[in-house]
Order: structure tokens, then C-alpha cells, then sequence
């Protein structure tokens, strides 16, 4: 498998050692190879390997950038012009988009290459991606066990070496706790440093694009093509992007880190714990001080995230009524029957409960009770972390509170799923920016070991503090650069 | 908050979503559980919060009145699972 960065591949390509066409066929063969993992919707062999034709042309004239002509895949949340863009629902299974996200767009300008649509859970709602309509993805690591969700497919890919890297989203964890489970780094940014155009819509006070790859480096040089103020997303944020890239080499030296404790409470198994511990003693060896911090509100996370999030999604996927897109039943016979008959053909169940719950919690005589009191909790919980950041640069603690779990173990209880999330939720209420990297293994019945997520959450828009401090770890461990068996 | 299987009924048509009746006693459990959960907000000293919808403490944002978008409505239309003459078919509404 390939197990090299973004930065090597970018020196390879322009010293002629390999050609991006090359490259893109070996990302496809090892899209072959690793079929059993379920983690691609759609390969788009014939677009990928026409783009890597002209990257290589680019690269002849130096009009390059530092993606160019390097394989790559996209969450199937992003519309991507002229290919299928599913969201990994039924829904959608046919739906082909007229134009690109400004994800997909920016990624084009970079003239990266994109081999196909990765597997999700169903419209982003999921820890594990077994909510896909296309069958659930499997961990490299361990074949039995889920990747983590929602963007599943995107951290499985990167870990069995088919792309380097995968754009993905973030809505409670979306992208940290499948980077955690799969043994990768992933990036959720700030709100509104990615633009959300094109990106199919599940909680949007929430979602927020982001990147999965193996490395922090190879973050912040994905970070760097997609992050900036696009008009046609209104919340899209009109400020400078820092250049993350040069931050990557400061010295960690006198950094404060907050430890919170709330992210290591029951529920925290203790081989994930020690190996977050392991991991922040190394930061410390690194000049960082740790601070013990509390998050007093930590605990309302869940419970206000599991009201917000459904009630954002009931009304985000009202426009799914089977007359302008998407799936429409047969033979409808009323217009009312034909929205309904629709949308229960089309969507799976864990949508359609979270569009129950969003829809109840909505409802008339119950708006202040759930979703006004929610939105008071957000405050609360935002407020935590802007107290904590009074006195420390960044707050750590493991992403999740398990390692990779079994295929299956949680899927029939929806509350032990949504308990996944324990730690990450938080920082999509505050809106803040957080990463997740390797730090270390917890041993399982098969050799390898199962990999275990430190998170890194920093105030927002200090995307530049919390690669640098990954990078830094990255350079003085060598977790990330473990491989899953081939 | 417990929710029975006339809830259920409700709020399913409210979403435009059929639950069988078979299924109703299952998805009012699942809901019950879940509306639980939020429930463990009731106990949170939250009186006088300030509600916050966006992580963003901005006003909207401002664009020039200028037309942007191209007549696209072909393309569309095109995605549309029933079309016709550039309408969208649907039942019919009035008898």
C-alpha cells in the first residue's frame, strides 16, 4: 500500500518519478483490492483517470499546486457535477448534480484527483456507517468492526492505503471519531471557514466540512485549498485563512493544555484513557504544560445535540417531497400520498426517527420544552469552552470513548450509538475547530491492535494552533504512520 | 416523555412519513427513550440563558441585488422524476 504523504507524493510527481496517471491507477487497483471494505459508493474510473491526464500536463508547466495530481475521494455528501452524489440514501440513489460543492470545486482548481464518492451513513446521521443504504463500511483494522460514521467510507479509505486523503463532514464527530477508530488524523474546521455550498444539508448550524488523511501536515495542506469565504454560502466566514502550512514547524514550548476531565468519565474505556494519557505525556515532553480543566456543562452536550441536530435535519429534509428530485414512488394517488409514500420508501430508519424526533421536538406545545431549552444548553456549553480558553491555548482528551466497536453491537439500540459521541459533540455546538490523531493501540484479539483518537480542540479559527501541536506529536511518535494488515 | 402511539401517528403525518401499524408501539419506545435523553435538560439550571441557534454571533451577511444565476431551468427540470412542457407533474390537487 502507499504510506506516503502529500508532501512526498507533490516531490515524486515533480521529479518525474511517478506520473499522476500512475498514481490514480494504482488508487484504483487498490479501490479493487479493498472492495470487501465497502468504503466507495461510486468509482469514477474514466473521470479520475481523465484528471490525472491533465495534472500531469499542469505539472509539465509548473502551474501546479501541492495537490496536484494526487488521488483522493469524497464523502458522498458533496455534489460533484455529472457524478452521482447519493448521500448514501435511497433517496438520492439516482441523483446526479448539475454543479459542484465549493469543496469539489477547489479541489478541482488544485487539479487533485478525485477516484470516486465514498461510503457515509445515511444524510451524515450515524456513528458507525451501518445507516447506509449501500451496506455498512468495514474497519481495515479489524474487518468485525465499524470504521466509525458518519464519514466511514472516507477514514477506511485512507487507512487501507487506497487515497491519501478524503474530504469529509463534521456535524457531532462525524470526522474525528471515524479518524479515530480507522488510526488517521481528521480535521473538522471552524464553522464557516469551509464553505457548506454543495454539501448536502443535515444539521447546518452544525455541519462543516472538513478533511481526513494520514497525517496533520496532510491536513493543513488539504485545509489550505479548501478553507475560505465563498458568497454563496451565507454563513461562510469573509476573514483571512491563517497559513497553517508554516505554523506546522513552531515549537510546542510553553503551550497550555487543557486536560478536561468530563472527557474522561464513565463510559471511557481505561485502555483509551491510558492511551490518551500516554499521548499527552508525550505533548508535555514536548514543552506543552497540562493544565486539569473542568467543562462544567459537558454532560448537556448529548442530550441538546440529539434535539438540535433532528430538529435542523426535520426541516433541512422536508424539501426530499419526490417532485423535483429524488426518489418518487409508483403510481402515487393523491399528491399527499405521493410525499409520503416517498419519503417513506426513501429514507432509512435512522433518518426517519431523527426527523421524528426533530418534528416532536418542533411541534407545537413542545418547542420551549425541547428545542428553546436545548438552545439555552448550547449556550452554556459554548460558554465553557470560552472560560477554558481564558487560561489554555488548547483542550484535549480522547475522541471517543471506545475504540472501534463490533459490526452490529450497537446498531439495534440508537441511544448506545448516540453515546459515541460523547466527546466530540461540543465543539459542533461551540462551533469550534478540532482534530483527532493516533495515540497509540489497545490490544484485541487479532495482532494488530486497535487504534485510539487523542482530540485537540482549539478556539475558533486557531486551525493553525491545533495542526501545529498534531504535527509536532506526529514528528516525535509514529502512530499515525502504523498501517492496517494488508 | 412518553410517547404513545397516537404521538407517534401525529407527528408521522406532520413529517409526511407512514409508519405501519405494526410499528407504531416499536417507534413510540425509540422515541420515548430519545425524548428521555433530551429530558435530562429539564434538571439543568438553564432559566435566563440566552438561546443560542448559530455558533456565528453575526448578522446576515449582505450581497449586492444583482441577478447571479443563469436560466438553468432545463437542467433542473431534468433531475425532476416527472416533467412535462417545463412544468413539474404531480397528482392532481383540485378535482
Amino acid at each position: 500500500m502507499r504510506a506516503e504523504s502529500i508532501a512526498q507524493l507533490a516531490q515524486a510527481l515533480r521529479a518525474r518519478r511517478i506520473s499522476s496517471a500512475e498514481l490514480t491507477q494504482q488508487s484504483l487497483a487498490a479501490a479493487h483490492v479493498h472492495s470487501h471494505l465497502n468504503a466507495l459508493i461510486t468509482l469514477d474510473e474514466t473521470g479520475a483517470l481523465a484528471a490525472a491526464k491533465r495534472a500531469d500536463a499542469a505539472l509539465t508547466q509548473a502551474a501546479s499546486s501541492a495537490l496536484t495530481g494526487i488521488p483522493f475521494v469524497h464523502k458522498d455528501i458533496f455534489c460533484t457535477n455529472g457524478i452521482r452524489t447519493t448521500c448514501a440514501s435511497r433517496m438520492l440513489e439516482n441523483f446526479v448534480p448539475p454543479y459542484d460543492a465549493h469543496v469539489v470545486g477547489q479541489l478541482n482548481d488544485a487539479l487533485a484527483v478525485s477516484i470516486g464518492k465514498a461510503n457515509m451513513d445515511e444524510f451524515a446521521m450515524g456513528s458507525s456507517n451501518e445507516n447506509s443504504f449501500f451496506g455498512p463500511v468495514k474497519n481495515p483494522w479489524d474487518t468485525a468492526r465499524v470504521p466509525g460514521g458518519s464519514s466511514g467510507g472516507s477514514a477506511a479509505a485512507v487507512a487501507a492505503g487506497i487515497v491519501t486523503f478524503a474530504t469529509g463532514t463534521d456535524t457531532g464527530g462525524s470526522i474525528r471519531q471515524p479518524a479515530a477508530f480507522c488510526g488517521i488524523t481528521g480535521l473538522k474546521p471552524t464553522y464557516g471557514r469551509v464553505s457548506r455550498f454543495g454539501m448536502i444539508a443535515y444539521a447546518s448550524s452544525l455541519d462543516c466540512g472538513g478533511v481526513l488523511a494520514r497525517s496533520a501536515a496532510d491536513c493543513a495542506q488539504v485545509l489550505a485549498a479548501i478553507a475560505g469565504h465563498d458568497a454563496r454560502d451565507a454563513t461562510s466566514v469573509d476573514r483571512p485563512v491563517d497559513d497553517c502550512v508554516a505554523a506546522l514547524s513552531t515549537s510546542l514550548k510553553g503551550i497550555r493544555i487543557g486536560v478536561a476531565r468530563e472527557y474522561f468519565g464513565a463510559g471511557v474505556e481505561d485502555g483509551v484513557a491510558a492511551a490518551t494519557q500516554a499521548a499527552l505525556r508525550e505533548l508535555e515532553k514536548l514543552g506543552a504544560t497540562l493544565i486539569d480543566i473542568s467543562l462544567p456543562n459537558a454532560a448537556l452536550a448529548i442530550p441538546a445535540y440529539y434535539v438540535i441536530a433532528p430538529a435542523e435535519a426535520s426541516s433541512n429534509l422536508s424539501r426530499y417531497d419526490g417532485v423535483r428530485y429524488g426518489h418518487r414512488c409508483a403510481g402515487p394517488k393523491s399528491l399527499e400520498d405521493l410525499y409520503t409514500r416517498s419519503r417513506s420508501e426513501g429514507f432509512g430508519s435512522e433518518v426517519q426517527r431523527r426527523i421524528l424526533v426533530g418534528t416532536y421536538a418542533l411541534s407545537a406545545g413542545y418547542y420551549d420544552a425541547y428545542y428553546l431549552r436545548a438552545q439555552r444548553a448550547r449556550r452554556v456549553i459554548a460558554n465553557d469552552f470560552t472560560e477554558a480558553f481564558a487560561s489554555v491555548d488548547l483542550i484535549a482528551g480522547p475522541t471517543a470513548p471506545t475504540v472501534a466497536f463490533k459490526l452490529g453491537e450497537k446498531s439495534g439500540d440508537p441511544l448506545a450509538m448516540y453515546s459515541a459521541d460523547v466527546n466530540t459533540v461540543a465543539v459542533n455546538l461551540a462551533g469550534l475547530p478540532a482534530i483527532s490523531l493516533p495515540a497509540g493501540f489497545v490490544p484485541n484479539e487479532s495482532d494488530n491492535g486497535l487504534p485510539v483518537g487523542l482530540q485537540l480542540i482549539a478556539p475558533a479559527f486557531a486551525e493553525a494552533r491545533l495542526l501545529n501541536a498534531a504535527h509536532q506529536l506526529q514528528l516525535a511518535t509514529d502512530w499515525h504512520t502504523r498501517t492496517p494488515p494488508p | 416523555m412518553r410517547i404513545d402511539p397516537a404521538i407517534v401517528r401525529r407527528i408521522a403525518r406532520l413529517a409526511r412519513l407512514s409508519i405501519a401499524d405494526g410499528d407504531l408501539a416499536r417507534v413510540a419506545g425509540e422515541l420515548t427513550r430519545v425524548l428521555d435523553l433530551a429530558d435530562q435538560l429539564a434538571d439543568a439550571p438553564l432559566a435566563g440563558v440566552e438561546p443560542m441557534a448559530h455558533p456565528q454571533a453575526l448578522a446576515l451577511s449582505w450581497r449586492d441585488d444583482a441577478v447571479t444565476a443563469s436560466d438553468d431551468a432545463g437542467t433542473l427540470l431534468a433531475l425532476a422524476p416527472e416533467a412535462r412542457g417545463g412544468l413539474y407533474l404531480v397528482p392532481k390537487v383540485i378535482e
